[in-house]
């Protein structure tokens, strides 16, 4: 698996309303990694996001995976909203059923996958409960379930915790973590939280807005054999602090 | 008093006694007297008119007549009003096309129709079915429409990073999320139905329970309108309740 992004550049709406939205962001993902972007809101992390999974295509630039370029929506692309996007008629076994329903697996195949994922994201004993009736973290597991049960080359995850308090955060963080750890899945995660990028990912950039573009690339090698010290961590605070400042050199200057 | 309390605190017992006030009511200003019989028959009289057409049969036959019109007519516009405003809904062309038109033919009030479909058909069954789908078809449409335009972005978009694509998007996406706002809309739009029926052979028709209430009038016979019209009512609630049931039944996740 190899993901290729070259010059990619997008603009939304035409004449005056035009808008450059992203300029000539250029990146890559190889198997096995976990790359974060992270920018403020409005960078356009969402839309690199969108321009990868197929459901919008660039102005000009290449995004292709082993080599063909994407010309749309498919499985071998899974992604996970930031609002919980689980079908509300469907059980969490539903959903977690869902795609590969629609890639026609077979009854016997489904059933077990489902009841694999399910167990993968802790959630086995909430198999046959409705969306309402679990928790956000809870939800945004069973997203994940369901995109990692149709067997993506590669998960998109679009603030996946954006809306979950700070304590289920950190322990959905450390949840993914372990479940890239476990599952040797490929992810490119973005967040508006550089805490998040750093314990994550081996490999960061930073967007920044209008247009949006990379800044700063980083490559991330911390000891993450213990997490939760991981986040007191000389190292990890001093790149947290570097990286936060050249954020903040973004920032326009508020008036004051 | 506790018993009286748990009676009280049942859904429907609320709503029984504001229908048990208005009969009482009924029956003492009918019994005292104040009010000619002729403007306000007794609960009793208009009880004893409507086993009188029930051991005739006649009643039977009215109420068929009447609701074979409103479902053949409104199963019509339902069926027809489904996929067009699930299309007008995904498809902007489309949407554009048919809304103007659409929202400019659904003001105008269904029983001016009446007029023209007389001309065009004459007096039999097809113009009052016609008349059914035309003053529910356009309501059904536009609403289904709305409904489908409201469909989370994510939902769909979640599907095609599944792998899925056209029309399982449509039946296993779109129409499972719009399905309790379709049964809503059929529920509300059936009330039309049944005015129109009513109004459809006040003008025109040899049986039905409106034409049942035209003839009474002709005779004075104000008990048989009374008859008429709360049979009319009482077959309207059973339908609405038969939707809301179907609705819980099939739509558990949205109530
Ligand atoms: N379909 C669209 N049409 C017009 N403008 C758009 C469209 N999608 C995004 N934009 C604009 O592009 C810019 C970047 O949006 P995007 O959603 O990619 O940002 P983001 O980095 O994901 O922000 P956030 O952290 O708030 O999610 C925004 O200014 C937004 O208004
Ligand atoms: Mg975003």
């Amino acid at each position: 698996m190899h993901l290729q992004i070259a010059n990619l550049c997008k603009s939304f709406g035409y004449g005056a309303q035009r808008k450059e939205v992203l300029r000539n962001v250029s990146f890559d993902v190889n198997a096995g990694e976990f790359v974060a972007l992270v920018g403020s809101s409005g960078s356009g992390k969402s839309t690199v996001m969108r321009l990868i999974a197929g459901l919008d295509s660039p102005s000009s630039g290449v995004v292709s995976l082993d080599g063909r370029p994407i010309t749309g929506p498919g499985s071998d692309r899974g992604m996970v909203f930031q609002k919980y996007s689980l079908y509300p008629w469907l059980t969490a076994a539903q959903n977690v059923a869902f795609g590969m329903e629609l890639q026609r697996r077979s009854r016997q195949e489904i059933r077990e996958r489902t009841a694999y994922f399910l167990e993968v994201v802790g959630l086995a004993d909430s198999a046959r409960r409705l969306p309402r009736e679990l928790s956000g973290g809870m939800q945004q597991r069973v997203a994940i379930a369901r995109a990692l049960a149709a067997e993506p080359k590669l998960l998109l995850l679009d603030e996946p915790f954006g809306a979950l308090d700070i304590q289920i955060r950190e322990s959905m963080q450390e949840f993914l973590y372990h479940l890239w750890q476990r599952t040797g899945l490929t992810a490119l995660l973005i967040t508006h939280d550089l805490e998040e990028a750093l314990l994550l990912a081996g490999q960061v950039h930073i967007m920044a807005p209008s247009p949006g573009r990379i800044v700063r690339s980083v490559a991330v090698d911390l000891d993450r054999s213990a997490m939760g010290q991981l986040r007191l961590s000389r190292p990890f605070l001093d790149l947290r602090e570097e990286l936060a400042q050249c954020l903040r050199g973004l920032e326009p200057a508020l008036p004051t | 008093m506790p018993a009286f309390r748990r009676l009280i605190r049942h859904p429907w017992a609320l709503g029984i006694l504001g229908i048990g006030i208005v009969l009482l009511l009924w029956f003492l200003i009918a019994a005292s007297g104040t009010v000619n019989k002729l403007f306000l028959p007794s609960p009793q009289a208009v009880w004893q008119a409507g086993q009188q057409q029930w051991s005739s049969g006649l009643l039977l036959k009215d109420a068929a007549a009447s609701i074979q019109r409103v479902f053949i007519g409104f199963a019509l516009s339902a069926g027809l009003a489904l996929p067009v405003g699930i299309a007008m809904g995904t498809n902007v062309v489309i949407c554009r096309l048919l809304e103007p038109l659409m929202g400019l033919i659904r003001y105008m009030p269904a029983p001016a129709f009446i007029p023209l479909l007389i001309i065009y058909f004459g007096l039999e069954e097809l113009p009052k079915v016609l008349l059914i789908f035309i003053g529910t078809f356009f309501f059904n449409t536009l609403m289904i429409m709305d409904a489908v335009k409201f469909v989370p972005r994510e939902l769909v978009e979640t599907a095609l990073t599944l792998g899925g694509r056209g029309l399982p998007i449509l039946t296993r996406v779109v129409a499972p999320f719009i399905a309790p706002q379709v049964l809503d809309t059929y529920r509300i739009n059936m009330a039309s139905a049944w005015n129109l029926v009513i109004v459809a052979e006040l003008v025109a028709a040899t049986e039905g329970l409106g034409k049942r209430i035209s003839l009474a009038q002709r005779f004075l016979k104000t008990d048989e309108i009374f008859m008429g019209l709360i049979v009319i009512g009482l077959i309207g609630l059973v339908i609405d309740l038969g939707f809301r049931a179907l609705m819980r039944r099939a739509c558990a996740w949205a109530t």
